[in-house]
């Protein structure tokens, strides 16, 4: 088994045959020429030639790849008609009386040569373009059909690179997936393979000295990565994961759009836990219907200082903005001693968990988190978002976070920035001091979110990062359970909602408790989304909450 | 002659797509169009010479316009620019 190492474009897995791409170059032969007219009519027709056939080609991507992605051919017309192509071309027969053939080789190098030597990666790969359109006029010049090595059955194909006007010639039904030898993100050949979900590998350097042709192969488009010849654990491998993507898709396709309720109407809401501005996409792409946990302290660990309340609101509009109406809770940042922030100057604790983080930071140095909110309340014009703060333990903490969300808002109204007036402001539930005072806490928020990982490590007493102990990690604890019943009691009370953000929202074998003693909402890695909202249908609220309840009430 | 400034707005920049729609738009009119970006004149209706310019999101470009059209041509190249860059 041999692997070689590339870039990937698309996350999936091919496994099948590979086959090489033998392109048919045309050789130009460079002759002297009497009749320059003549000789300029030739180009012309075989200009004219090229432009129909990019319209069919046109045409055939249009519905193959979409409009977007079909207009590369529309420029390919443009660029022959461009006077820096044609004109170049006609003043070469005419000034140096040779043959098209050879007036458009020499032209198609001067250009793609300066387009090769831009700095802009994007431009660099026009010259590729260049090259495409004239060896299309050459060929029509000499009436050679280009042709392209018949594959007869499903491959791998291996090419050096390919030319937008060979991508989409190929018969993409018998394509399995693309490895190249080149190539580059902005390649015709990427934008295909992402546009039509085919796994490609790009930059495989040295796979066109191997002797690849008929040999089976494994492209994992996950790692960027070629297995040639695989052995049989690393066939099982991959086929085991192939089967597990086929089953995630078959239960995409069912289930997007299909709104989250019980069997019986409880309607629950299914959003997703996100880390960065990147982990949008795949929030959106599992159908999430809204953002539960937005964690903010990538923004202050990417950096060496404090980030700016511009850089911040940045980021947050372009999440609210990327959901579009979507509810984004953003949680304020929780930086402890634990994680290595240097400018924060915080002095090391033999207990981080327990210590000067989150909440607690903000009503010391007040500063950094009024940044924050100043921050969130400005892309609050630009989505739906809301509001979370974690950690607490009092009734006074709330009180003293609301007040600096007031002063915000008003400095905000006074320098005529405009937020949303009223931004919902929650708070996350994962001590059992906010626990137990949830019937204190209900009126002064607008929903309540349940950290379970938090929750369950202080109920039970032990250290989640303690390998010792961390079997003693049971979120369903009945002393947890019935923490989260009291706390949604309390909220029920008050009419606020009460979601949960921690590792518990994931586990399937939870979902039903976690209903049944009243959460409404559940927020989790994008991957679960779908096979929670399976889960959920199939559940009966009423059912639920009989079962758990009967098992964690006290005994009398 | 007419003129505008635009600061480009779109992520990509002037690539291959919007400099080929900005050459169609400006095949339509009979004044001569330029496009003035760090230092350097482009004719608007020659994609490889726009493209060469390599003008990315940020640059802000002169938009030059001179002929008997260009009212017309200021003001339908202003909405091209707005519109798709």
């Amino acid at each position: 088994m041999k692997t070689f190492q590339g870039k990937t474009v698309y996350n999936e897995i091919a496994i099948g045959k590979l086959f090489l791409y033998k392109r048919t170059e045309n050789k130009v032969k460079r002759y002297h020429i009497e009749n320059i007219d003549s000789e300029i009519e030739r180009f012309n027709n075989a200009k004219k030639m090229a432009h129909d056939q990019l319209e069919e080609l046109y045409q055939k991507a249009l519905v193959e790849i979409g409009e977007t992605n079909a207009l590369i051919f529309n420029i390919h017309q443009m660029m022959l008609e461009d006077a820096d192509f044609s004109q170049s071309v006609e003043n070469i027969i005419s000034t140096q009386m040779i043959n098209a053939e050879s007036a458009v080789a020499l032209t198609s190098q001067n250009l793609s040569t300066m387009f090769s030597m831009m700095e802009d990666a994007y431009m660099k790969e026009r010259a590729s373009d260049i090259k495409d359109i004239s060896e299309r006029v050459i060929s029509n010049l000499s009436e050679n059909e280009r042709k392209n090595s018949l594959i007869t059955e499903p491959v791998i194909l291996v090419a050096d690179d390919l030319a937008p006007s060979e991508t989409m010639q190929l018969d993409k039904s018998k394509i399995l997936a693309f490895v190249t030898e080149n190539g580059a993100i902005t390649s015709h050949t990427a934008i295909l393979a992402r546009t039509m979900n085919i796994p490609a590998l790009i930059c495989v350097k040295g796979i066109l000295k191997e002797a690849v042709d008929g040999k089976e192969a494994i492209v994992d488009g996950f790692s960027g990565t070629l297995f040639i010849e695989p052995d049989t654990n690393t066939k099982n491998m991959f086929l085991d994961k192939k089967e597990e993507r086929e089953n995630q898709k078959r239960l995409l396709k069912k289930l997007k759009g299909v709104k989250t309720k019980t069997s019986d109407e409880q309607e629950i809401k299914l959003y997703a836990n996100i880390s960065s501005v990147g982990d949008v996409g795949a929030a959106l792409q599992n159908d999430a219907e809204g953002i539960g946990l937005f964690r903010s302290e990538f923004l202050y660990l990417q950096e060496k200082d404090y980030p700016s309340e511009d850089m911040q609101f940045e980021a947050y509009r372009s999440v609210a903005e990327a959901m579009a109406g979507k509810k984004v809770i953003i949680r304020t940042f929780d930086i402890g001693a634990d994680k290595k922030v240097d400018y924060f100057n915080i002095p090391p604790e033999e207990n981080p968990a327990l210590g000067f983080r989150a909440v607690r930071m903000y009503i010391k140095r007040p500063d950094i988190i009024k940044t924050q909110l100043r921050a969130i309340l400005r892309a609050s014009a630009y989505g739906n978002l809301a509001i979370m703060i974690p950690m607490i333990t009092s009734q006074v903490e709330v009180l003293k976070v609301k007040e600096m969300l007031e002063v915000a808002k008003n400095e905000l109204k006074s320098e005529k920035i405009p937020f949303t007036e009223d931004i919902d402001f929650g708070i996350m539930i994962e001590t059992p001091a906010a626990a137990l005072i949830s019937d204190i806490l209900a009126p002064l928020v607008n929903f309540f979110s349940i950290g379970t990982n938090d929750l369950t490590q202080y109920t039970i007493a032990f250290d989640r990062q303690n390998d010792n102990v961390s079997d003693l990690y049971h979120p369903e604890h009945f002393a947890v359970l019935r923490l989260i019943k009291y706390v949604c009691d309390n909220a029920r009370k008050e009419n606020i909602w009460v979601g949960v953000c921690g590792e518990a929202a994931s586990d399937l074998s939870l979902t039903e408790d976690l209903i049944g003693l009243g959460v409404s909402e559940l927020s989790t890695t994008p991957s679960m989304i779908l096979p929670l909202r399976d889960k959920i249908l199939k559940s009966d609220f009423s059912e639920c909450r009989r079962i758990v309840l009967d098992r964690i009430e006290p005994v009398n | 002659m007419k003129t505008f400034d635009y600061k480009i707005t779109d992520s990509l920049g002037i690539h291959a797509r919007p400099a080929g729609l900005l050459v169609k738009a400006s095949e339509g009119f009979r004044s001569q169009i330029f496009i003035i970006a760090k230092d350097k004149k482009a004719d608007a209706r020659r994609l490889f010479s726009i493209m060469s310019l390599q003008i990315k999101m940020g640059d802000t470009v002169t938009i030059e316009i001179i002929g008997d059209d260009e009212d017309l041509a200021y003001e339908k190249l202003t909405e091209f620019f707005k519109n798709n860059l």
